[in-house]
């Protein structure tokens, strides 16, 4: 299994894959976010509590579900490049630090947003915003971490070791806030139970979050590839592919 | 060659360093066997310190490995570290502590615990020193106590970068007399330097050059 | 020339080393400590002197007066070893990292944390602390700061070769501690209701163990980085 890994390890192999996948990750993500905020959006049903502000869930939902599994990944692939040793898995990780950040931000935004018309208000100390708002945070650390360092090799390392503490953290922090805001606030706010809802609400949300889930893969791979060229710009293989493209 | 028949202690594999975007070396491969006392010379900036470091395991190079014993230096660390006395040109010490503390620390973390702290400053010339910090030393005394260590050490591999700054011309030739020594024995001494040594000449000496690169 | 020393004696050793650098530094160990001070009496002057208020939210003031402190004394921890290359020495010494890295630690608390540990019930008293709650203040002080330490040693271990470190730890730390906040200030909430507090002790306890036992792995592999 390692040494299917290792041949990946090698950045311009990494790269010319990446370049691979990007196509479809790009494609299939503007088919399902297209699909599921249309249905979203129009077709789907009316709730009859909410009206039509609970529509926002079509994007709330999946930027909130997404923020946590980008982590995931960054995580996961900052584990890699620090057990192997392999320089890509690290990039991979930094690139896709700011990816996440904006997502949790819209998660967080579209929350407080629904939150006015719901609860009346812009901000509730919920469990499940204020551990949001912590991923926030840790995304940020990352991110300014990765800027702070001069040498890129070594700030991706070094986020990367951020990333698998702060993965530790999670689980940890949020049981500890969800217990806090159980003691602090009794039963007061509930995000609508998504068990109970219709399926032709429920469909379009799935779509969306595959579609979501896609589009994060598809700007990781972006900005992955930017970032190997960016740290290979010296090798040959990047000088050739640059000549190749006609910048001199 | 009688050098080549001796074995190697470390090596070399194709080693690409690059910093701040600019390849300092690349794909540089090397033996070094016991006996051998190395020069790596270059200008400034050509990438010495870096080398000796990725040699010493505290950088990590773009491309390439270290081995001794022919094992990655980084799967057997704490192994290597035995065998490893690196002296960079940061020196290691303290000024809040005395001389005597410092030499102390510096060889009880390596693993010692039969030394005589006053006979080995007495070896570096700081004996009446022993009290004082570290801080109210001068630059060669401040030297001297981090180099005291090479004088009660069982390491093979002895990294050292410029060693001999600040250090007087009498200090060199009793230090050159320690690495000939040490050679004798089977170490290697891997160092850098822009003196000129006095005993040792260039009929033993190895050398290694990085050119400054543009690219 | 015999290699014979125990990791034991090794941790000793540098504990021993850190502890006589501090004792002759005296200003590392006193300044956070009045940081400490300082902060808690800067509540009382904004919020207004009312008893009732003030012991409502006297264990969240000293909690994050706390960690605040902690978290700027630890910023020394390792950065004059690494300005002078000690750190280096540590790196290459064929004694274990992380039980290095573990001395190191341990005698940054004992020199910033038990002060504060030690202080801290002179402060709940100026807060008007309810008086069933200092047995808790205390214990989670005991349990929590470690913790404090050992996770901030990670963020110090990161940032140490970066010239502007200060915001940026914060930044990396501070949402780490935030579990040691929650279940500290509510096991002292509990206490002042005589409620039992002991399932907070032995979370907090569970997090000291667990950053006992991986904190000391991550600040090695940190410093390995920053040392680069």
């Amino acid at each position: 299994m390692w040494k299917w890994l290792h041949s990946y390890a090698d950045p311009e192999r990494a790269y010319n894959l990446s370049g691979k996948l990007l196509p479809w990750f790009a494609m299939l993500a503007i088919a399902l976010i297209g699909i599921g905020s249309v249905w979203g959006l129009a077709f789907a049903p009316t709730d009859y509590q909410q009206g039509d502000s609970y529509r926002i869930i079509f994007i709330h939902v999946p930027a909130a579900s997404m923020s946590m599994a980008a982590y995931m990944g960054m995580a996961t692939s900052a584990f890699i490049g620090l057990v192997w040793q392999i320089k890509s898995a690290d990039w991979a990780a930094a690139a896709i630090a700011p990816i996440g950040a904006v997502i949790t931000f819209i998660a967080l935004l579209t929350g407080a947003t629904w939150g006015k018309p719901m609860w009346g208000t812009w901000w509730v100390w919920d469990a499940r915003l204020t551990a949001e708002l912590v991923l926030l945070f840790l995304y940020l650390g990352v991110i300014a971490l990765y800027a702070s360092f001069e040498d890129k090799v070594l700030a991706a390392r070094a986020a990367g070791i951020l990333a698998i503490v702060g993965v530790i953290n999670i689980p940890i922090i949020k049981y500890s806030v969800e217990w806090w805001s159980s003691l602090h606030q009794p039963s007061t706010i509930r995000i609508t139970g998504q068990s109970t809802m219709p399926t032709e609400m429920l469909y379009p949300l799935l779509i969306n979050i595959l579609g979501f889930g896609l589009m994060i893969g598809a700007i990781t791979l972006i900005r992955f590839r930017s970032e190997v060229l960016a740290r290979n710009s010296m090798r040959p293989w990047v000088r050739t592919l640059a000549k190749a493209q006609g910048v001199k | 060659m009688v050098e080549q028949m001796t074995k190697t202690l470390i090596s070399a594999k194709e080693l690409t360093c690059i910093r701040q975007e600019r390849i300092l070396f690349d794909e540089l491969s090397f033996d070094i066997s016991e006996g051998e006392i190395v020069q790596i010379e270059g200008p400034n900036g050509a990438g010495k310190t870096s080398l000796l470091r990725i040699l010493a395991g505290l950088s990590r190079p773009y491309a390439g490995d270290v081995h001794y014993k022919n094992q990655e230096i980084n799967h057997f660390r704490d192994e290597y570290n035995e065998d490893l006395l690196y002296i960079g040109h940061l020196a290691g010490v303290k000024s809040e502590l005395t001389a005597e503390e410092n030499l102390n620390f510096n060889l009880s973390i390596s693993g010692y615990n039969d030394f005589n702290t006053q006979d080995i400053l007495a070896k570096v010339n700081l004996t009446g020193f022993e009290e004082a910090l570290a801080g109210h030393l001068s630059a060669g005394q401040h030297r001297r106590t981090a180099l005291a260590r090479l004088w009660h050490t069982s390491c093979k591999i002895w990294l050292l970068d410029e060693p001999f700054t600040a250090i007087d011309k009498k200090g060199v030739i009793e230090l050159e007399h320690l690495f000939l020594e040490h050679a004798e024995r089977g170490g290697c001494i891997i160092l850098t330097t822009h003196q000129d040594m006095g005993i040792i000449g260039d009929d033993i000496l190895r050398k290694i050059s990085l050119e400054y690169r543009f690219v | 020339m015999k290699k014979g020393i125990s990791f034991r004696q090794a941790f000793y050793t540098l504990l021993k080393r850190d502890l006589q650098i501090a004792i002759r530094h005296k200003g590392d160990i006193f300044n956070p400590l009045l940081f400490f001070i300082l902060i808690v009496t800067l509540f009382p002057l904004a919020i207004g002197p009312e008893p009732q208020i003030l012991s409502r939210i006297a264990p969240g003031i000293i909690w994050v007066a706390a960690l605040l402190a902690s978290m700027l004394s630890l910023e020394r921890l390792f950065k004059a070893d690494y300005v002078d290359g000690s750190l280096e020495q540590m790196l290459l010494s064929p004694q274990p990292l992380p039980l290095m890295v573990l001395a190191k630690v341990l005698a940054h608390w004992l020199l910033t944390g038990v002060p504060l540990i030690l202080v801290a019930p002179l402060l709940a008293v100026l807060l008007h602390l309810d008086s069933n709650s200092y047995g808790a203040l205390m214990a989670t002080l005991a349990l929590g700061t470690p913790v404090l330490s050992l996770l901030g040693a990670i963020g110090v271990a990161l940032t140490v070769g970066l010239h502007k470190g200060g915001v940026l730890l914060s930044l990396l730390i501070l949402p780490l501690y935030i579990p040691v906040l929650i279940f500290a200030t509510t096991a002292i909430d509990a206490a002042g209701f005589n409620l039992p507090y002991d399932g907070h002790l032995a979370i907090i306890a569970a997090m000291l163990v667990g950053s006992l036992t991986l904190a000391p792995f991550a600040i090695g592999a940190s410093l390995r980085v920053s040392t680069n």
